[in-house]
């Protein structure tokens, strides 16, 4: 699947997309958070209030006990300061 | 009739209100919101506003279908703009069209309250002097905010 992120998770991690191949137990949002988290130096600052990270799957807000099952991108960003 | 843009360049906002009555009878009220860059008592140079391509213009739709379930809208505009914005310029827009003006400055107000928790924008802060301050932080009062029209956090 695609994971794309935004503002300082983006800037943390030090890109804005990539394509991820997340082993067969990482089954929810939250999983999937800590995952990536123990990817690198980047990732683990990026993530490292997992409770303040939004998520979306396929461009719809989700939660972190969502199912990541039949996504194609998912999104990672901080809560949004838009208006 | 809705009519939603996601885009860098400035937009009319008595124009794009203005038609959402134009050529129609049924129109009794438009209640149009513009939300400006301020300049922070003159420290503020501009906001640097990023947005998520596809999702920013489907999560407007989705607020704006969420408003039309309440109110008997008769045409919503929304207009955020991305990028570089100096202080002054226009950041946002909501224009709602409805036969009273009760349902017109509710949708208009939800729709403010909704797009600032749910639309995926951030915004940075750059100084006067030039310098990144950093990503503004989401505010506790726009979430209590939308919590007033029964908005779950996304």
């Amino acid at each position: 699947m695609k994971a794309v992120y935004f503002a300082w998770v983006r800037e943390r991690i030090g890109k804005s997309e990539e394509e991820i191949s997340p082993p067969a137990e990482v089954v929810t949002v939250g999983d999937l958070i800590a995952w990536l988290a123990g990817r690198g130096e980047g990732y683990a600052y990026a993530f490292e209030k997992a409770s303040v990270i939004r998520a979306a799957i396929d461009r719809v807000h989700v939660k972190h006990h969502a199912h990541i099952a039949d996504g194609r991108e998912i999104a990672f960003f901080p809560p949004m300061t838009g208006g | 009739m809705r009519k939603i843009r996601v885009q860098a360049e400035d937009f009319d906002a008595a124009a794009e209100a203005r038609a959402l009555s134009l050529g129609r009878a049924d129109v009794g009220a438009t209640v149009t919101f513009v939300g400006y860059c301020r300049d922070e008592g003159g420290t503020l140079a501009a906001l640097e506003i990023e947005h998520y391509p596809g999702m920013a213009e489907a999560e407007i739709e989705r607020v704006v279908a969420e408003a039309e379930t309440r109110w008997p809208l008769i045409g919503v505009t929304a207009i955020h703009r991305f990028g570089r914005l100096a202080p002054g310029a226009q950041i946002v827009m909501v224009a709602a069209a409805s036969g009273h003006r009760a349902a017109a400055f509710a949708a208009a107000e939800m729709l403010m309250d909704y797009l600032k928790t749910r639309a995926p924008f951030w915004k940075q802060a750059i100084r006067a002097d030039g310098t990144r301050e950093g990503w503004v932080e989401a505010k506790d009062e726009d979430a209590d905010s939308a919590a007033r029209w029964g908005a779950a956090e996304p």
